[in-house]
């Protein structure tokens, strides 16, 4: 038996977290909902299962998704994370192989050198050796980008880096020294004993020239325990709780769990996933435009964790989801954002019993005793029968010419169509929700409900994103929700209406809600390029900028609002387009008092190109005109 | 008698229209204040209530609600701001750039926790 007191510290974090990942992982299995345990056993027994595996080696080892916006920091990631499972799995069957019997404790792996000093003078040792000296060398080189990037972000490429509290801190030191300190103790073991690999021979024989190798070697394994083991312990409280806890989340996602709209084991799974990575950070508007730098999704994954004030960062976001499309974990992160706001500043209420290690659920989130709404003005309405509804929205009210480009393609068009809000119509309740006013929402959304459903149509089109993706989600209604350039497409497509085509070139801007928030990407661009010519844009699709508009943010500044929509306007307008297009009413009016190029939404461009009643001239009547107008 | 005979004329006696500063509760308006600088921004031109999606079906005016919550009459504020869709409106159309929607809120938020209008 080889012992030797310094694996006690490495010993004792081991074990610790690995008792308490089980135990963790067993609270979080017994808080699924009963469908989501179900959904995981299947997922367990199923292909979801091998999908999972391949996704942990390539996004929680590999750090694909990193490594595909930012090289450097992918690298530094990778190295570290990769690294560090190549180092432990080599070295268990380096201990394995060379050890003195099979089958041992994990710290004989750990500490092989310590314990077999005579191991890798030649042949396959050697090579073993050379090996394990390499993957050492990358993970040191990618700590060392960690160290830079820590005091000087713009190294690899992210110009913020996120803030830490003291425990992340005295982590992030014992995981930083973790490396080093074992480089130094393998060097100086192999310099007193002449064995070692490139690095550490190198290095401990040089050491070894003007140091006594064999004494200094024995501080430095206790060192390297001691920070073994203080990392594993405080790993539960610090933002390292996402590499046992991404494995959980990559299982539960391929399940096919998500978040809804309660507190739950995958919300909570998803906040300890968050690495703090400082991604989201980047692509915040609110950040590089407006200066507001405490309100991303990381500070409010770090919040939540910390049972810290969650509202203020909660409110003040615009809901954009740009964040979400650039996690490389891929955390909801609005979804849970929305959760927060449901909470509102009553419900973080966590009785916090253990310091961290076993926090409450997010659960004990109580609904707002906000006092509900009284909508008993709501008028009675009796609608009219028709196929096709068009409901402009409140901002499409705003914005009248949308109002009247629709209703002049929807007469061309033919349908039987009747304008449910022409004479102002009730919200569409995602205001509200947006405030985390569910209950006050679903009134307008009864009202709405009733008088589409009195309707009797079986189409409904609407002006407006956010009206679209309240419909689309909340709303339980028999008829197919369209925005109106869906609308528009169908017409096309149909042949119900002609246009000409507008000599004009057009850059288009996707309003977050009816892009990344529903994913209708490609339907606005076709109606652009029937009617003129589309030019692209630097930021397509789910990389496309807000407006700076949204209803989202309760708390932003006017000012603040103007300098991202300018931001904004200006990123769309480099290559100076005849038009900047878009699809959302509110999106037009925030764009048109900042830019000088014209804003138009897509109805009015189609508008402007629609052919009205087209006369049929016969061909006789066709040479009598010409003829005509040769005699003037 | 008297009083109804006029009315018929189309005259009226009116009340009394003087503010009391001393009897009025300025609780709400200032946890709004330190909450929402832009609060005092607002003119009172009612832009915000010629707009509102609320106010075209019952009678509400977000205006009246700002002035009475400024002078600190705050008795039947509460079943009116209850009616506020959060529509965003108001806020779009405001020459000041005074941000109404989370006043709206905000105010909820100070009755709540001012407890005596708590309904």
């Amino acid at each position: 038996m080889q012992f030797d007191p310094f694996i006690i510290p490495f010993n004792i974090g081991l074990y610790f977290i690995l008792v308490y990942v089980v135990v963790r992982s067993v609270i979080w299995f017994r808080a699924l909902s009963r469908p989501d345990k179900l959904r995981l056993q299947r997922g367990f027994f199923g292909i979801a299962f091998a999908q999972s595996l391949k996704e942990i080696f390539l996004e929680s080892l590999i750090h694909r998704k990193i490594l595909k916006t930012n090289l450097r920091l992918g690298y530094m990631h990778m190295s570290l994370a990769f690294g560090w499972f190549l180092l432990i799995f080599f070295g268990t069957i380096e201990a394995d192989i060379f050890g003195s019997r099979h089958l041992n404790a994990p710290y004989k792996a750990i500490f092989f050198r310590f314990f077999n000093p005579e191991h890798g003078r030649m042949g396959f040792e050697a090579v073993y050796s050379f090996l394990m000296d390499l993957i050492l060398a990358i993970i040191l080189s990618g700590l060392l980008l960690a160290i830079i990037k820590r005091f000087y972000s713009k190294v690899v490429g992210m110009k913020k880096t996120t803030n830490l509290k003291k425990t992340d801190k005295i982590a992030l030191t014992a995981l930083w020294l973790i490396f080093p300190s074992r480089l130094l103790a393998e060097s100086f073991t192999s310099g007193a004993y002449g064995t070692g690999s490139f690095l550490t021979g190198t290095l401990g024989s040089w050491l070894a020239s003007f140091l006594p190798a064999q004494q200094m070697a024995y501080p430095f394994w206790w060192l390297y325990s001691i920070c073994l083991g203080t990392f594993f312990i405080l790993l539960p409280v610090t933002r390292y709780m996402h590499i046992p806890t991404e494995l959980f989340l990559i299982f539960m996602r391929n399940s096919g769990i998500r978040t809804g709209d309660k507190a739950g084991t995958y919300s909570e799974v998803q906040t300890y996933s968050c690495s703090s990575c400082g991604i989201c950070i980047d692509a915040c508007q609110l950040n590089f435009s407006a200066g507001i730098k405490n309100i991303q999704s990381a500070y409010l994954m770090k919040a939540i964790r910390n049972d810290d004030k969650v509202s203020d960062i909660a409110d003040n976001c615009l809901m954009c989801g740009r964040c979400d499309q650039k996690c490389p974990v891929g955390i909801e992160l609005t979804p849970i954002r929305m959760i927060q706001r449901r909470g509102g500043e009553a419900g973080n209420d966590f009785r916090n019993i253990y310091k961290g290690y076993f926090r409450s659920h997010q659960s004990v989130l109580a609904d707002k005793t906000m006092t509900p709404a009284n909508y008993n003005f709501l008028p009675d309405c009796d609608p009219e029968k028709v196929d096709v509804l068009f409901f402009a929205g409140c901002m499409t009210h705003l914005t009248p010419a949308i109002k009247k480009s629709m209703v002049k393609i929807l007469d061309a068009s033919g349908v039987n169509y009747s304008f449910i809000d022409e004479q102002g119509g009730v919200c569409c309740g995602r205001p509200l929700m947006l405030a985390g006013q569910d209950k006050e929402a679903r009134e307008l959304i009864n009202f709405n409900s009733q008088l589409i459903w009195k309707s009797g149509a079986h189409t409904l089109v609407t002006a407006c994103p956010i009206c679209y993706k309240v419909f689309k989600e909340s709303y339980y209604l028999d008829v197919e929700v369209l925005h109106h350039t869906q609308f528009i497409k169908m017409l096309i497509d149909e042949g119900k209406v002609k246009m000409n085509f507008l000599r004009k070139r057009v850059v288009y801007h996707t309003p977050c809600d009816l892009g990344r928030g529903s994913g209708v990407y490609d339907e606005p661009k076709q109606v652009l390029s029937y009617v003129s010519r589309l030019e692209k844009s630097n930021f397509e699709d789910e990389n496309s900028l807000c407006c700076g508009g949204s209803l989202a943010n309760l708390k932003l500044s006017s000012q603040n609002r103007k300098k991202i929509a300018i931001d904004a306007a200006n990123e769309l307008t480099t290559e100076n387009p005849d038009i900047l297009a878009t699809a959302c009413p509110l999106c037009k009016k925030t764009f048109s008092s900042v830019t000088e190029t014209r804003v138009a939404d897509i109805s009015e461009i189609v508008a402007e190109a629609l052919i009205l009643n087209p006369v049929k001239i016969t061909r006789r009547e066709y040479i009598s005109s010409l003829k005509e107008l040769a005699n003037i | 008698m008297a009083e109804n005979n006029m009315e018929k004329f189309g005259f009226t006696i009116s009340k009394g229209r003087q503010i009391d500063y001393e009897s009025n509760d300025r609780r709400i308006a200032d946890y709004i204040f330190e909450r929402e600088p832009s609060f005092r921004l607002c003119i009172e031109c009612g832009g915000c209530s010629a707009t509102c999606t609320t106010g075209n079906l019952t009678n509400f005016s977000l205006r009246e609600l700002h002035i009475l919550i400024k002078r600190g009459e705050n008795d039947h504020i509460m079943q009116n701001l209850k009616k506020c869709m959060l529509c965003g409106k108001c806020t779009l159309v405001c020459p000041r750039g005074v941000n109404t929607r989370n006043i709206v809120v905000l105010a909820k938020q100070a009755y709540q926790k001012a407890g005596d209008y708590a309904i």
